[in-house]
């Protein structure tokens, strides 16, 4: 156990929570976003693990990380684009299509990957990374938190520049209209179904970056099913998260840590069964969802079809 | 009818829904400088001949011409980019958003919030209205009065060509009343055309240049301006009932209620405040809420077979004396007994069994679950209680029957009792509520705003069910911003100011005055 409180366990447990976290930090301000406009986005996990192969396949054949995160993204996009189509344009279920999505995406991505490699599991290259000056010099902190790839500066830029956005700009007052009352949205002119539908197309976007950065940064390669639940504990913190982006933040580094502390105790070989460790995100999940869950304040349209002339 | 200068006209438009004709072959014409008001009863189609103005509905037949021009209004958006704007009677307001944000909402995405501008624009509206209202207060908060105000607000924001106001009145109070006239003449006089829709005469005849009366979805009369200002006040009250309803003395009552008029008989029952009151409200007072009037040191007494009528501008405290009264909200202080019994610690189903009543006026979510059915509402303080329910299971028989009764009794009109109550119309609604409470165990009513919203035909029966109520020795509570509706109701009536009883007075003549200067917190000495 005294291997624990080493330096190069602090800085890896730092550096494994904001790898871990990242994918979570996306596709929680995918999913606020979506929500905030009164879509209930459960095919978050299957956008993230669409994201995750395109990201990884793009990678992979031209070398290049940009264009896989842009590929990931896209792909992330274009899953959410059948939720458009179906929830948003046509009105139907959204729990339904959501589930839908992300179990018709799991089977869809082991397959094209079956086919595509067999059964070998390339490795990508490591990533770029871009040590901040200055910060990245102080001892464990530096190399754990400001040693990453642009993708993680981006995620946290992305928290401050969402909070503006919700708080100072038409986008957020439109999105909050239309979780909350979409017929005020739409008698003041703007269109609910438009709004709706960029909200899902950006959530499939975030999801879809959270994705490739877990398969081309995080992992180095692209396995089925990687994702592992990520996208639901993205909803997870997006329905604790109150329309804070901060919260996000917090929430995610509070569960990349978990999901860190996981792979290193079982490096530091501490005498625990690796059952138990592997259960600690989770647990950590549940023991969140009993203490805060009780606040979560969910828009009054959340999920809720908008039809022009029904009352409400 | 002029067509060179109506700014917005309708040219023989039909509109159909499922089993209704909700607007027959209608044609008018709009004129810049003009209010022209639109009369008639629910379900006459005024509703939906807004709706089609306003871009939600398209007519089936006929067309909508803008400045002469035949123009199909798409949606909300274009209706308007056309210059109409206008005030829905529900309420279309963002519930968790400021009221600036509010009236900011419909700007393009890549605009930025020009919050200054805004807000100089929110001063001058809120002194061309009158109205004092915080502009970042959440409106969620606001009282239904005031969310009204902003929605005028909203509706004058971009200062239209075309202002509709669908039945704007009626949670104003009297001053509020003539303040808002004030603002339709200066609207006029810069050439606006209004639309008014109002149930009330004496507004029509106050504000409108032009009369149209609509009925079962037909324009049935209209009085043309010169012909209006030539007539007088009686002489337009009768032609308009003559329009309305054939003649003028088979539907008397009607017409008294639709003109205000013949209620100046103020109600003279006496009432035997002899023996121990039923009601007894100790200095009671409610937690502050954060845009919510709470309760302070309120304090009266209720004898059986009285009615007290609340009057008071809107969100002084009224929800919370009916919430606090109903056992829905816990008392900060004070004490309240029912029959010399304590009851200030118990909840909603104790206060039910000491037999405290309460018709809530949000009707649709506090008083009633839309999506149950009529059957299912009409039980549904009694879940899980014997007779419907044995050991945990619901007799669904006898609920259905109890209902099929209740549905007879109270002429509730739907097509079954397992339709959703939230496809009734309003007034049906209210009968269901009005069934469910008004039982013969009750012995303590509190009505909030029993009539909000409901037409003629309902308002008269809710009035009745009130005073008959009080005739069999139930003690009342009758909460109204509708100081008419008070006058023939209560015996005595108390005006909330703050969150204060500013004084109750006994209804009699001179009482208008005198709960006037109540109302507006300056005379504590008036009673």
């Amino acid at each position: 156990m005294e291997g624990l409180l080493t330096q190069p366990f602090l800085t890896a447990l730092l550096f494994g929570a904001v790898t871990a976290g990242v994918p979570l930090l996306l596709a929680g301000l995918g999913e606020q976003i979506s929500e905030k406009a009164g879509v209930l986005n459960i095919g978050i996990e299957g956008m993230m693990l669409f994201g995750a192969y395109t990201g990884f396949v793009a990678a992979f054949y031209t070398g290049s990380f940009t264009l896989g995160f842009l590929a990931g993204g896209v792909g992330g996009a274009v899953v959410a684009s059948i939720v458009m189509l179906l929830c948003i344009r046509f009105g139907l279920n959204q729990i339904v299509i959501g589930i839908a999505v992300t179990i018709g995406f799991e089977g869809l991505t082991a397959l094209l990957h079956y086919f595509q490699f067999s059964r070998t599991y390339p490795r990508l290259d490591a990533a770029p990374v871009i040590a901040l000056p200055g910060l990245s010099q102080i001892p464990v902190l530096g190399p754990g938190l400001f040693s990453h790839n642009a993708v993680v500066y981006l995620a946290v830029i992305l928290v401050g520049v969402f909070t503006w956005m919700f708080r100072s700009t038409y986008v957020g007052l439109n999105l909050e209209s239309a979780g909350n009352k979409p017929a005020a949205l739409d008698a003041a002119g703007v269109s609910v179904i438009k709004t709706r539908a960029l909200a899902v197309l950006s959530t499939g976007f975030l999801a879809g970056l959270g994705g490739a950065y877990m398969a081309n940064v995080g992992a180095g390669l692209f396995v089925p099913m990687m994702t592992g639940g990520a996208g639901f504990i993205g909803i997870v913190l997006a329905m604790l998260a109150r329309g804070k982006p901060l919260w996000v933040l917090l929430g995610a580094a509070l569960f990349g840590a978990s999901l860190s502390m996981t792979t290193a105790l079982q490096v530091a070989g501490v005498n625990v069964p690796t059952d138990v460790v592997q259960m600690l995100p989770f647990a950590m999940v549940m023991l969140v969802l009993v203490i805060f869950a009780r606040h979560s304040v969910l828009p009054p349209a959340l999920g809720l079809p908008y039809v022009r002339g029904d009352r409400g | 009818m002029n067509q060179s200068t109506a700014v917005v006209a309708v040219r023989n438009v039909t509109k159909r829904f499922p089993g209704v004709v909700a607007n027959a072959d209608v044609s008018l014409d709009f004129n810049p400088g003009e209010v022209h008001v639109l009369l008639g009863e629910n379900g006459a189609g005024k509703s939906t001949l807004i709706g089609m103005l306003a871009g939600m509905q398209q007519p089936d037949e006929g067309e909508i011409l803008i400045g002469g021009q035949a123009v199909k209004i798409a949606s909300p958006r274009h209706s308007l980019e056309l210059g109409i704007g206008t005030v829905f009677q529900h309420v279309l307001l963002v519930p968790s958003l400021t009221v600036i944000e509010n009236l900011m909402l419909g700007g393009s995405w890549w605009q930025r919030l020009a919050r200054g501008a805004a807000l100089k624009r929110f001063r001058e509206l809120s002194g061309l209205l009158g109205v004092e209202i915080d502009p970042d207060a959440q409106v969620g908060r606001l009282s239904l009065g005031e969310q009204q105000q902003v929605e005028i607000m909203r509706a004058l924001w971009r200062g239209e060509k075309v202002l509709i106001l669908d039945e704007p009145t009626s949670m104003l109070t009297p001053q509020g009343v003539r303040d808002l006239g004030a603002v339709m003449k200066r609207l006029r006089d810069k050439g606006v055309a209004l639309i008014l829709i109002t149930h009330k005469l004496v507004e029509a005849y106050a504000f409108g240049d032009r009369i149209s009366v609509l009925r079962l979805g037909r324009v049935v009369g209209e009085i043309a301006p010169d012909r209006l200002k030539a007539m007088t006040e009686k002489q337009v009250t009768d032609t308009v009932i003559q329009m309305m309803f054939g003649t003028v003395e088979a539907h008397a009552r009607d017409a008294e209620i639709l003109t205000g008029r013949g209620r100046a008989a103020h109600r003279d029952r006496a009432v035997d405040r002899s023996g121990a009151a039923r009601l007894q409200v100790r200095d009671v007072g409610t937690e502050a809420e954060r845009g919510a009037c709470p309760l302070r040191s309120v304090s009266f007494d209720l004898w059986p077979g009285e009615v007290l009528g609340i009057a008071g501008v809107d969100g002084n405290g009224q929800k919370h004396l009916a919430e606090v009264l109903a056992g829905q909200r816990h008392a900060s202080g004070g004490k309240i007994e029912i029959g010399g019994i304590d009851v200030t610690a118990d909840g909603v189903p104790e206060r039910r069994k000491h037999g405290v009543r309460y018709v809530t006026d949000e009707r649709l979510g506090e008083g009633t679950v839309g999506a149950f059915s009529v059957a299912t509402n009409l039980v549904l303080k009694e879940i899980g209680v014997a007779p419907f329910w044995k050991r945990g299971i619901s007799d669904w028989n006898l609920i259905h029957d109890h209902a099929r009764t209740q549905i007879k009794r109270n002429d509730i009109r739907t097509p079954s009792e397992k339709i959703p109550v939230g496809r009734l119309s309003g007034g049906n609604i209210q009968k269901v509520l009005l069934a469910r409470e008004l039982n013969a165990e009750a012995s303590v009513a509190v009505f909030n705003k029993p009539t909000y919203g409901l037409d003629l035909q309902n308002t008269r029966l809710a009035h009745d069910r009130i005073l008959a109520s009080a005739e069999s020795g139930m003690a009342i509570v009758v909460i109204s911003t509708d100081l008419d509706e008070l006058l023939e109701l209560s015996d005595r009536i108390a005006v909330m100011y703050q969150g204060h009883l500013a004084g109750i007075v006994e209804n009699g003549p001179d009482v208008e005055r005198k709960v006037g200067m109540l109302m507006t917190g300056a005379q504590k000495d008036a009673a």
